[in-house]
């Protein structure tokens, strides 16, 4: 009976991991085509949420708190906030030039090829990855991993935030002396 | 400049120290006003139920009066028409017949008395300026009506009722 | 064993959604209520004793109204935003936990709908989700005044959710952990986190107060500056909506700060009165929506006592005092936590 259930539950997980994929999938392209910048930001909280869908299957609870707040809550507030004082639409969008154009398809073109190489990488791999500890990505662990192995790196990242927060008091500060 | 009364007091504004800037006392301070106010006497009067008394020099609708005999007062004489800053009264004069005696008082009487309620200031110069005691303006509120003309009251809605 | 562990939960969720559902709607009663208390005056006494039937008087209302959808907003977003509202008010009850494992049958049973190990960061997504519903709706009504009114709603909600953030921060260093669960738990008997954390406390009630968009800080819809704000173009149920998710707001963030800075469930002297387990934790639980209504009207209380603030007077605070305060009260807390 157990059995048969666990059985039941890793097909529901099997699925669900599937569905989350393809919306994932459908919604980053929608974000690329929609007209409206506006949609597409939309389109991208939603592509955000079904990433934090999947943090949460891999049972990365912190990761996908934070990826819910950083992310959806913050950062996508943000976008809109810009693109809604825009006010950008259809007939406000810029001239779209042959040069534009190129440039655009050779950096795509750029991104795929790496893309396809790291995938390639990562196939060269013939034994798939297990995750042994399933309370790997829950706070104690994520924390003390942090703060050991990778102390450094954490802490640089956050010198490097700081520094960021800094210069862009010191970018506002500046234009508003030059008014006065 | 010098003011001439010299009763004129400045008002000193003193830059508010640091526990005034908190204003965290001055909200504690307001909260407990509020506060107190929820133990306080309801001023509500609960209107269809109970309403609110007039005060005695109140003036309301008008009314015709009658005499202790239950006869019109009233001897269309006009001064109330006249005296209306309004123009909000009219009536239409009759004689009074030999079996009317006990109707009206005066030997002339108003077979037409209509106020128009919507031109009505209820200033109340009609009351002063009646002779005959006839009209007051002791009635109560006019009601509200969702018609013209249904604020031209005529004597059906002036005169009071009889006594009997 | 599975099945019963779904019933169980499915009969929580519901339980606590229809509870959730009916406080925020005699919320809205109390609301007028106490307003009127508060100026000696009466407030609604027809529908019903005592004006006990005013809600629902007033949600036949919402449902009979014109529903009005302006033609040239984009119809979608237009259904989503009040939606979306109501539906990050709603989220927030998940992890609060509502009082001890009651025991029947020698059978535990859990009164918290999820113990989430990031129950507390899961709170604070919630709410920084809210202002998603504020913002499609304002945008998507294709107003200058709603479009105004939603950046400056929105840009309300993020200035006050860091220092929120950050007074959680101070919060967690003396509790170690994210779980409501556990953070509920280590408040057993009279060791509430108020006394720890005043200060804490106190910038946490400022910002749920302008996350709640509750005056002082309801610029958002003020009428007389914003003609309602971001829901001037909103008719119907689905102004009903918007309005009804700032009473569910009202509760959920009532019943955190209950449970983060006021035991939550526990209650003095509760592990000496002798009772049963099961009777303490009725009496908890009991407790905990008591310290709920207090909360939801002390924020009807400061509603008619303190005036709204000017836009500029409402940045100064939130970025000027409430941001640095709450860093300090972080400084402060570690120091102190380092000395004992």
């Amino acid at each position: 009976m157990s059995a048969f259930l666990g059985a039941f539950i890793l097909i529901i997980n099997m699925s669900i991991f599937y569905l989350v994929a393809f919306l994932s999938i459908v919604f980053s392209l929608l974000v690329i085509f929609s007209k409206n910048p506006v949609h597409s930001v939309l389109y991208l909280i939603i592509t955000f949420f079904t990433f934090t869908v999947h943090y949460i299957l891999l049972n990365a609870q912190f990761l996908a708190i934070v990826n819910f707040i950083v992310y959806m809550g913050a950062i996508m507030v943000l976008f809109l906030f810009v693109i809604m004082l825009l006010n950008l639409n259809r007939d406000t969008e810029p001239m779209h030039s042959l040069v534009i154009k190129i440039i655009g398809i050779i950096a795509g073109g750029c991104l795929a090829l790496t893309l396809i190489g790291a995938l390639k990488a990562t196939l060269s791999y013939k034994v798939p990855v297990v995750v042994t500890k399933s309370d790997l990505g829950l706070v104690k662990n994520l924390g003390k991993v942090l703060f050991n192995e990778f102390l450094l790196p954490f802490e640089l990242s956050s010198v490097l935030l700081l520094s960021a927060m800094v210069g862009a008091i010191l970018l506002a500060k500046k234009e508003s002396n030059a008014i006065n | 400049m010098e003011s001439l009364t010299n009763r004129k007091k400045v008002l000193e504004q003193k830059p508010m120290n640091f526990i005034e800037r908190l204003y965290l006392p001055a909200i504690v301070k307001g909260m407990a006003i509020t506060f107190k106010h929820m133990f306080k006497k309801k001023e509500t009067i609960h209107y269809p139920e109970k309403t609110r008394e007039f005060s005695i020099n109140y003036r309301g609708m008008h009314s015709l009066k009658r005499d202790e005999q239950g006869r019109e007062r009233c001897t269309a004489c006009g001064l109330c028409a006249l005296s209306c800053p309004a123009e909000a009264i009219s009536m239409i004069a009759a004689e009074r017949k030999e079996d009317e005696m006990h109707l009206y008082r005066e030997e002339k009487y108003a077979a037409v008395y209509e106020i128009n309620m919507l031109r009505c200031i209820f200033c109340g110069l009609c009351e002063e300026a009646c002779p005959k005691e006839a009209i007051y303006l002791d009635g109560n509120i006019v009601p509200a009506d969702y018609l013209r003309r249904n604020f031209i009251y005529g004597k059906d809605k002036l005169v009071e009722p009889t006594l009997t | 064993m599975e099945t019963a562990f779904i019933i169980e939960k499915f009969i929580l969720v519901t339980a606590v959604f229809a509870i959730s559902l009916l406080i925020a709607m005699y919320s809205t009663y109390a609301e007028r209520k106490v307003a009127a208390f508060l100026q000696d005056r009466v407030g609604p006494n027809r529908a019903g004793p005592f004006g006990l039937l005013q809600p629902l008087a007033d949600g036949a209302k919402m449902f009979f109204k014109e529903e009005i959808i302006p033609a040239q907003a984009s119809k979608i977003l237009f259904i989503v935003g009040p939606s979306l509202a109501m539906l990050t008010a709603c989220m927030g009850s998940a992890v609060i936990p509502w009082g001890q494992d009651l025991e029947i049958a020698g059978k535990k049973i859990s009164l918290q709908v999820t113990d989430i190990n990031v129950g507390l960061l899961y709170i604070f997504g919630v709410v920084s989700l809210g202002v998603f519903g504020v913002m499609i709706g304002g945008w998507a009504s294709n107003n200058k005044y709603s479009l105004m009114g939603a950046i400056r709603a929105a840009s309300q909600n993020i200035s006050y959710e860091i220092a929120m953030g950050l007074s959680i921060i101070a919060l967690l260093m003396v509790t170690g952990t994210l779980s409501m669960k556990e953070i509920a738990a280590q408040q057993s008997g009279f060791h509430w986190n108020i006394f720890y954390q005043p200060l804490g406390f106190l910038i946490f009630l400022i910002c749920a107060f302008a996350e709640t968009n509750r005056t002082p800080f309801d610029l958002p819809e003020c009428e007389t500056e914003l003609i309602g704000g971001y829901h001037t173009e909103y008719s119907s149920m689905k102004l009903g909506f918007y309005l009804f998710a700032e009473y569910i707001n009202m509760f959920v963030s009532s019943a955190v700060m209950a449970t983060l800075y006021f035991g939550g469930y526990n209650f003095p002297f509760m592990n000496d009165l002798g009772f049963s387990a099961n009777v303490i934790t009725i009496i908890g639980t009991v407790g905990l929506f008591i310290k709920i209504i207090c909360f939801i009207f002390f924020f009807m209380w400061v509603r008619w006592t303190i005036p709204r603030f000017r836009y500029d007077q409402l940045m100064n605070l939130g970025w000027k005092v409430l941001i640095p305060l709450a860093i300090a009260n972080i400084v402060l807390t570690g120091v102190v936590l380092s000395l004992t």
